[in-house]
C-alpha cells in the first residue's frame, strides 16, 4: 500500500480575498489616527446617523421585538441552511434563474468573469455589493480586460478616488463634500470644471456620468440583500435608485451573495424591512427596493445568474459560539456607534468589513491564525455599544471575548518564548487563584510608593504596561491593602471581646 | 442581612477607602459585612484577554470564596465585575466542561449586586441624604460605565443615588454614554485608540466644570483619572460609594494618599 493518502484533495476550509489586514491593528489604528481630517469627518458623520437611528428606533414601541424576531429568524436560517438553500435553488432555477455555486473568492471571480466574456462585452455596470467587495471582484475583471462600473453614489466616489472604501453603507464616509469636488472635478470624464461642492450639484454630475453608462451596459452585477427560498426571489434595498436601473435595463444581470442571506419566506421581509433602513440609515424606510423573481419575458434581464458564495461561511457556521456572526444583515450600526472605529476609520480593519462587525467577521471566515487578522478581536473596549445597537442581537463582545481566546489557544503549545502578556498573565493567575496569594502580593505595596514621585504618580512603567503611562499616570498604592485593614479592624474586636470576657 | 463584600482586586490594593466606604454604608443601614477572606479577582482581566486556562483557578477560586450559601447577598462596588460573575463565569465554567463548577457560579452569581442595585432595589434605598445621612457640598460629574450599563442595565441608580446627596451639585456629562477607553488590557493592546478614547471623555469631563467625577468602576476611574493627572487638571475622580458615605459629621478626605491630582477646590 502507498504511504500517500490518494484521497479527496483538501477542501479550503476558510475564506479568502478582501478580509485580511496587512498589519496589525494596532499599527493601522496608530496611522489612521493621525489623519485629522477623516477623524473629523467621520465623527461627524457616525454622530449625525446615530442620531437618526435613536430618533426613528424611538418611535417604534415594539423594537426589542422586533430585534428578537429578526435574530430568531436569523438563528432559524443558520440552522436550517442547507434544507433553505436547496429550497431556495428550486425555486430560482424554475422560474428561469441560473444558480452557480462558488466555494472561495477565486472561484465566484471566475464564474463572473466568464458569464461576463459569454456576452462579448468589456464593460458592466455594479450596483454596490459587499461580496464582490469580499471577493475582489473588480479587480480581478480589471485583470481580464472587463471595467466594472460603480454606480452607487458614495461607492462611484471611492472608485474615482483610488481609494478603499471606509465604511460598509457610506463608503466614502471619512471624505467631505470639498474633497469630493475635488475627485469628480480630477476623474470624471466631461464634467463641468466649475462644479462646486454643493451636495445637489454633485449629485447631477454623477447621474450625468452614471446615465450614460447605465444606457450602453449588457450586463450588471449586483448584490443582494435578501433571498426568499420559498419563491426563489432576491431583493435589493438602496437608496438612489441607481441599483435599479442596473438591476432592470441591461440584457445580463449576474447576482453574487453569500449563503448566509438567505429568509425562509417573504413574510419575513416584515420584519427585516422595519429592521434594516432604521438601523443603517436612521431612515423609516429606504427611497427604493427592488425584488425579482427569475427572468420575465419581453422585461428586463433575459439572462439572470447567481453566484452563491461560501468563502469561509459554513466554517463560520461551524464555530459554536461565533456563528450568530452569520446573521448580520450589513446595516453597519455597530459602526456608527462604536467608538474604536469613529477614531480609527474602516481602513485600519483592513477587510471589506470594518468595525465591530469586521473585527468578528473577518478572523471567522478568514480563520483565526491567518495573517495579521488575529489582532482584530482585540480592536475593541469590549464598551457593549454594538450589541446594543445590532437589530439582530449578535452578542459581538461576548464573540470577540470568545474570538481572543481562540487566539490564545492557537498559540499554546508552540515552542515559542511566551509573550509579555502571557508572563503576566500567569503572574496574575497566581495572584488572583488565592486570596492568600494576592494577601502577599498586596504586602509589597508599599514598595510601588517607591516607583512613584514626590507627587505620588507613577509616571513610567516598563514593557507592555507603558502603552498605560503613555496619556496616564498611576496614582501611588496605598500603604495598606483593604484586606489588611480588615484584618486589622476585626482582630481587634477579636481582642477586645476576649478581653471583655 | 448578611453581606459578603466583594472587594475587588482592583479595590483591594489600590483603593481601600472605596471598600471602606461601602462597608460604613451598609453598617450604617444596620447590616452585618462579612469579608470573605479567600476572595481575589473575578478573573474578567485573563477572559477579556482571551486566557480561558489561567482564567479557570481565578474564577474557581472565586466560587469557593463566596459559596452561596454562607451570607444573604453579595456585593462589590463594581459593575463590571459583578457583570463578570453573573455572566462570564457560568459561561467559562462551561467552556471548560465543568458543569459543577456551572451550577455552583450561576448560584453565586444570583446572589451578588452591584452596590447601586443593592441599595436601590434590595434595601430600598432612594435619598442617600436621609437614609444614608449622605453630605458632600462639592460639584461633581458623573461618568456611567460601560459594563453597569449595559451588561447590567442599571440604568440610573448610581446617578439618582448621587442626586440625592446633601449638598451635592451634579452637573450632566456630555456624551457620558461613551467609553472612557479602558476596557482593561485594550488600554494596553492598543494605547493609541484608548488614550484618543480618554481624551475625549477627559474634555467632556472638564467642560461641566465638576471638581471631581464620580462613577462606579474603580478600573474606569483609575484610567480617567490617570488621564486627568497627566494634563494637570484640577478635576480627579472619586467613586461614588465614597460620595455616599461622606457625612456632616465625618467628610470623605478626598486628598487621601491613592488619589491622582491634587482635586478641585477643596
Amino acid at each position: 500500500m502507498s504511504g500517500v493518502f490518494m484521497g479527496m484533495p483538501s477542501l479550503p476550509v476558510f475564506g479568502d480575498g478582501n478580509l485580511h489586514i496587512d498589519e496589525p491593528f494596532p499599527a493601522a489604528a496608530h496611522r489612521e489616527l493621525g489623519n485629522t481630517q477623516m477623524r473629523a469627518n467621520l465623527r461627524h458623520a457616525t454622530h449625525t446617523i446615530r442620531d437618526k437611528r435613536i430618533k426613528v428606533v424611538g418611535e417604534l414601541p415594539d423594537w426589542e421585538e422586533l430585534r428578537d424576531a429578526g435574530a430568531a429568524t436569523k438563528n432559524q436560517v443558520m440552522a436550517n441552511l442547507p434544507a433553505l438553500l436547496e429550497e431556495f435553488e428550486k425555486n430560482f432555477t424554475a422560474r428561469g434563474g441560473i444558480i452557480h455555486w462558488a466555494r472561495d473568492a477565486d472561484e465566484a471571480n471566475r464564474i463572473v468573469s466568464d458569464l461576463i466574456k459569454e456576452q462579448d462585452t468589456t464593460e458592466v455596470v455594479k450596483v454596490k455589493s459587499m461580496a464582490t467587495q469580499e471577493i475582489g471582484l473588480n479587480e480581478y475583471l480589471e485583470e481580464q480586460g472587463i471595467s466594472a462600473f460603480e454606480t452607487d453614489l458614495a461607492e462611484l466616489i471611492v472608485q474615482l478616488g483610488h481609494d478603499k472604501p471606509s465604511h460598509i453603507l457610506v463608503p466614502a464616509i471619512h471624505k467631505n463634500r470639498t474633497e469630493v469636488r475635488d475627485i469628480f472635478l480630477a476623474e470624471m470624464p466631461n464634467v463641468d470644471p466649475n462644479l462646486t461642492d454643493e451636495p445637489r450639484l454633485l449629485a447631477m454630475a454623477a447621474r450625468e456620468h452614471l446615465r450614460r453608462k447605465f444606457l450602453s451596459a449588457k450586463v450588471a452585477v449586483s448584490g443582494a440583500n435578501f433571498a426568499l427560498a420559498d419563491s426563489g426571489t432576491l431583493a435589493v434595498v438602496e437608496s438612489e435608485g441607481n441599483g435599479r436601473m442596473c438591476l432592470t435595463l441591461p440584457e445580463t444581470l449576474i447576482t453574487v451573495m453569500g449563503i448566509e442571506k438567505l429568509l425562509p419566506a417573504k413574510e419575513d421581509l416584515e420584519v427585516f424591512m422595519q429592521l434594516l433602513p432604521r438601523s443603517s440609515t436612521g431612515e423609516r424606510m429606504n427611497p427604493y427596493t427592488s425584488l425579482w423573481t427569475g427572468v420575465t419575458e419581453g422585461d428586463g434581464p433575459q439572462n439572470v445568474h447567481l453566484v452563491m458564495l461560501d468563502n469561509g461561511r459554513t466554517a463560520a457556521l461551524a464555530d459554536k459560539y461565533g456563528r450568530t456572526a452569520l446573521n448580520c444583515i450589513r446595516c453597519s450600526a455597530c459602526m456608527n456607534v462604536c467608538p474604536v472605529y469613529e477614531r480609527t476609520g474602516g481602513h485600519a480593519y483592513g477587510s471589506t468589513y470594518p468595525g465591530p462587525i469586521g473585527a468578528i467577521l473577518s478572523p471567522l471566515l478568514t480563520g483565526i491564525k491567518s495573517e495579521e487578522n488575529s489582532s482584530l478581536p482585540y480592536a475593541s473596549s469590549l464598551c457593549g455599544a454594538c450589541f446594543d445597537a445590532c437589530p439582530v442581537k449578535i452578542n459581538i463582545p461576548e464573540i470577540l471575548v470568545h474570538l481572543r481566546g481562540e487566539d490564545v489557544d492557537s498559540r499554546r503549545g508552540e515552542k515559542k518564548l511566551p509573550s509579555q502578556m502571557d508572563l503576566m498573565m500567569k503572574g496574575a493567575q497566581w495572584a488572583f487563584s488565592s486570596g492568600k496569594n494576592l494577601g502577599l502580593l498586596e504586602k509589597g505595596l508599599p514598595l510601588g510608593k517607591l516607583a512613584a514621585g514626590q507627587d505620588k504618580k507613577i509616571k513610567r512603567l516598563p514593557g507592555i504596561a507603558a502603552g498605560w503611562t503613555q496619556s496616564r499616570d498611576i496614582p501611588a498604592p496605598p500603604s495598606q491593602s483593604f484586606r489588611d485593614w480588615w484584618k486589622k479592624e476585626h482582630q481587634s474586636e477579636a481582642t477586645t471581646m476576649k478581653q471583655e470576657k | 442581612m448578611k453581606i459578603a463584600l466583594f472587594a475587588t482586586c482592583i479595590v483591594d490594593a489600590m483603593y481601600p477607602q472605596t471598600a471602606r466606604a461601602t462597608v460604613k454604608i451598609l453598617e450604617r443601614l444596620g447590616h452585618e459585612v462579612i469579608f470573605p477572606s479567600g476572595q481575589a479577582c473575578c478573573g474578567q482581566m485573563h477572559i477579556n484577554s482571551g486566557y480561558m486556562d489561567e482564567a479557570l483557578p481565578v474564577v474557581a477560586n472565586h466560587v469557593q470564596a463566596f459559596e452561596a450559601d454562607a451570607y444573604d447577598v453579595a456585593v462589590a462596588p463594581s459593575g463590571s465585575c459583578v457583570a463578570s460573575v453573573k455572566h462570564q463565569h457560568p459561561i467559562l465554567a462551561e467552556r471548560c466542561g465543568d458543569a459543577a463548577l456551572k451550577a455552583r457560579a450561576e448560584a453565586v452569581g444570583a446572589k451578588t449586586y452591584e452596590l447601586s442595585q443593592l441599595l436601590v432595589d434590595v434595601l430600598g434605598v432612594t435619598n442617600a441624604g436621609e437614609q444614608l445621612g449622605s453630605h458632600f457640598p462639592h460639584k461633581v460629574t458623573y461618568h456611567p460605565s460601560c459594563h453597569g450599563m449595559r451588561s447590567l442595565n442599571l440604568g440610573d441608580r448610581q446617578l439618582d443615588l448621587l442626586k440625592s446627596v446633601g449638598g451635592i451639585e451634579v452637573a450632566d456629562l456630555p456624551e457620558a454614554d461613551q467609553c472612557c477607553g479602558f476596557g482593561g488590557t485594550f488600554s494596553m493592546k492598543n494605547a493609541d485608540v484608548s488614550s484618543a478614547m480618554l481624551e475625549d471623555k477627559a474634555k467632556n469631563i472638564e467642560s461641566t466644570g465638576a471638581s471631581l467625577c464620580s462613577g462606579g468602576d474603580a478600573s474606569c476611574l483609575m484610567h480617567i483619572g490617570g488621564g486627568l493627572s497627566r494634563t494637570k487638571s484640577n478635576t480627579t475622580t472619586l467613586h461614588f460609594a465614597e460620595i455616599l458615605a461622606s457625612t456632616m459629621a465625618e467628610p470623605v478626605s478626598v486628598t487621601g494618599e491613592v488619589f491622582v491630582g491634587k482635586g478641585g477646590k477643596r
